[in-house]
């Protein structure tokens, strides 16, 4: 098959990083090549983190160039708009209505844009947007943002939402399985 | 077994395979989840070692003791370790000894972008470059055996995007490795000049010996396809040149010291137009045309920054990508910033309201030099904070001494600070030290030090006492505040400051992301009460919004560490979601 492309972007500090790794599991247990390329260190403490996850026959680079994404998942509106170039015409972007502000909005340097969503679905028909952090505060923990856009994801894809099931049972810790399926599953339902 | 991989998990699998049983490591992003997987392995003794250097020291002792041992750094820590590197070639190994290093092109998490492919040059080691999880696992194993076969150290150098990728691992068993017999060895292991004058004739050997050898092992090899085009690559710069070219000619170096000088050639004489395509530095560029052959590189790609699939289209092929998507829309920047609830926010309000010069370091504290804090003067490299503020006091006199401090962590403190600090009470100094003491490494992701009473596998150890410390090297001003009492805090500082001595203030409080940190949940603002003055903005968390009308707690963020309730005149922060009974 031919690659597909999927960016994580979010605010460092809201679980891209095991989402992506949630998705690679995934794409290998489909016996897909695979490539993550996780951001560490200085930009996670709060600052915009973008994550990669390729897969297909063969994949080299790890990263994922302007134009070339399949699917975005924004885990954060403003992110959306910040990396939405690297949406490929036709791709999709999903977008968490949340809104966390930067410091150079918070010191009142910078406005933080308005009608995000309202834009975004002007470019690219294909925008999908809910409010995950709702979503993951009824499931019972607001750090399951990450797992509510997941289900989003999965159910756009042809994987059997078992594998997603297993492989979320497999990849988070012991006690946070049930409250993380429930976030995933409800944003399945959501899709 | 296959299993997706980190660059860096790859590589301790390696070691792990090639029955190691030491590793040691100072903590430093990109490289530092190397030796975090190591201490999963039973089977192999992995320590948090205070520096680099000393890391390093500990896997040469192993080597020569007969173990297979590892020694990880990001690529400023090479400098760090540099002094036991150059002799440890002379000397070479008894055991297999590997030392990786981890470069930060694009700098995600440093201070420079150094090229560390000079240090093999410099130190006459030989040096592999894997260009994904799978080369960098099997890179290692194989780094073990020429480095016992040739005598030497080996470097393995990874990037931020090889070292922080996932990608297929085929994995495989431990070998079982039985340790070399150790016995005395002056001439070999004592390198005094007498000793040092013979190894450097073997050095020599060795490396002429491995020049033959690059030419010939398959870690460099050649992927033919149109001859139109050939490319020299090694790395992550092979994916991204892969992924541009496609089918051209490809020689792809996994030994990038030293250079084969005949496959190059070979090479070279087969393909029409050849290019070097490699990041940073152009080390290989440099090399083959000093072998007199016409190559196209750096004038085209930039030294600056990292490679992509996209730069190598544009600068080699004039491909530019076509986009009708446009939004015109001023996307404000995301910086990282302090963590709500961060304990080093309470010492950099502390010194901002003070206004004082700070000499700063590395760790999560360096954010304080950004908005809206602003209060870090200088970052130079670990533990550079004291002897700074040491020369600023030297080259400025008392009065400059009275208005300064040098700010760094706990860790940082024991990396490399507590020299400069000896060398402050030794000169007559009398700078104002802050350890900003968080009881664990922080930037890096949780690492234990010797100042948290832990080690790498979480158990438990003698503890550094950081106040008989500095009292034992002769500072007699030392005092523990909890950076979050501002009042204490500022008056320490003041006091310190003035002080015609040398002063450590230990700023102690837990870093809010470790998991025995319980703070009690998110508060709010109650707007009867809020005048609206904006002190509580100035303490820069990122939880406390401006909405025009109010002042605004974010509740996602906010946990309750309270505080912006010490900065707060009109008690007007209270918990969320009911009565504040402590106000």
């Amino acid at each position: 098959m031919k690659n597909l492309n999927i960016m994580l972007v979010g605010v460092g500090g809201q679980g891209t990083l095991l989402a992506s790794r949630v998705l690679g599991a995934v794409a290998m247990k489909e016996s897909y090549d695979v490539k993550v390329s996780e951001v560490h260190g200085m930009s996670q403490r709060g600052g915009s983190v973008v994550t990669y996850v390729k897969f297909g026959d063969k994949v080299y680079s790890p990263l994922i160039e302007k134009g070339e994404a399949d699917i975005i998942i924004a885990f954060e509106k403003l992110e959306a708009l910040r990396w939405f170039d690297y949406l490929k015409e036709g791709g999709k972007m999903l977008v968490n209505e949340q809104k966390i502000n930067p410091m150079p909005v918070i010191t009142g340097k910078a406005k933080y844009p308005e009608r995000i969503l309202e834009k975004l679905k002007s470019v690219f028909k294909n925008t999908v947007s809910i409010d995950a952090l709702s979503i993951a505060k009824q499931c019972g923990n607001i750090k399951t943002v990450n797992m509510v856009l997941i289900g989003l994801m999965a159910k756009s894809t042809d994987i059997e939402k078992s594998i997603w099931m297993d492989t979320i049972r497999d990849t988070v810790p012991q006690k946070l399985v049930d409250v993380n399926l429930r976030a995933f599953e409800a944003g399945y339902c959501a899709g | 077994m296959k299993k997706l991989m980190l660059g860096n998990e790859a590589v301790a699998r390696g070691a792990y395979e090639a029955g190691a049983s030491v590793a040691a490591a100072y903590p430093g992003t990109p490289s530092t989840e190397i030796t975090e997987n190591m201490a999963k392995y039973d089977d192999i003794y992995s320590e948090w070692s205070p520096n680099e250097k000393v890391a390093l020291e500990v896997a040469v002792g192993a080597s020569i003791a007969g173990a297979r041992a590892i020694c990880s750094m990001k690529q400023v820590g090479l400098n760090v370790a540099a002094d036991p590197l150059f002799t440890a070639s002379y000397t070479g190994v008894n055991g297999g000894l590997v030392i990786m290093v981890a470069d930060d092109p694009g700098m995600h998490s440093s201070q420079n972008e150094q090229d560390s492919r000079f240090y093999a040059r410099a130190s006459k080691v030989p040096m592999l470059e894997p260009s994904d999880s799978q080369e960098c696992k099997d890179f290692v194993k194989e780094a073990f055996k020429l480095s016992e076969e040739y005598d030497c150290p080996v470097l393995v150098r990874l990037t931020t995007r090889i070292a922080h990728s996932q990608s297929i691992v085929e994995m495989g068993e431990r070998e079982a490795y039985d340790l070399k017999e150790y016995s005395k060895d002056p001439n070999k292991y004592v390198m005094m000049p007498a000793m040092a004058k013979k190894r450097h004739v073997e050095v020599e050997k060795r490396m002429g010996a491995l020049k033959e050898y690059s030419s010939s092992t398959p870690l460099n090899r050649i992927e033919w396809g149109s001859k139109e085009v050939g490319v020299i690559t090694s790395g992550i710069a092979y994916q991204y040149a892969r992924e541009a070219l496609g089918n051209v000619s490809y020689l792809k170096l996994g030994m990038v010291y030293p250079l084969p000088e005949k496959l190059i050639a070979n090479f070279a004489k087969e393909v029409k137009r050849l290019y070097v395509i490699e990041e940073l530095e152009p080390f290989i560029e440099d090399y083959v045309r000093k072998m007199g052959i016409k190559v196209v590189g750096k004038e085209q790609l930039p030294v600056i920054g990292e490679l992509s699939a996209e730069i190598i289209r544009e600068r080699l092929l004039n491909q530019f990508l076509e986009t009708s998507i446009i939004l015109n829309e001023s996307v404000p920047a995301r910086p990282p910033v302090m963590c709500p609830g961060c304990p080093h926010r309470g010492t950099f309000y502390v010194l901002k309201k003070l206004k004082l010069n700070v000499s700063g370091d590395i760790g999560c504290y360096t954010l304080g030099a950004l908005a809206p804090i602003e209060a870090m003067d200088t970052c130079v490299c670990m533990g550079a904070s004291i002897g700074m503020t040491h020369g600023m006091e030297k080259a400025r006199g008392a009065s400059f001494s009275r208005k300064t401090v040098a700010v760094l962590g706990d860790s940082t403190f024991i990396h490399s600070g507590i020299t400069g600090l000896i060398d402050i009470v030794y000169n007559k100094g009398n700078s104002t030290v802050i350890i900003l003491d968080n009881s664990i490494t922080g930037m890096t992701g949780h690492q234990h030090n010797p100042a948290t009473g832990y080690t790498i596998k979480g158990e438990p150890t003698k503890q550094v006492d950081l106040v008989k410390l500095a009292n034992a090297v002769g500072v007699e001003r030392v005092r523990v505040v909890d950076p979050f009492n501002l009042k204490e805090l500022e008056e320490a500082v003041s006091e310190e400051i003035n002080a015609a001595e040398p002063s450590v203030i230990i700023a102690r409080r837990p870093c809010a992301l470790l998991k025995h940190v319980k703070y009690e949940g998110p508060l709010r603002i109650n707007a009867e009460k809020c005048r609206k003055c904006k002190r509580c903005m100035s303490i820069g968390c990122p939880s406390i919004v401006d909405r025009g009308e109010c002042i605004e707690i974010n509740e996602t963020l906010c946990v309750g560490c309270r505080l912006c309730t010490n900065v707060c005149s009109f008690d007007a922060i209270e918990k969320a979601g009911g009565n504040d009974e402590e106000s």
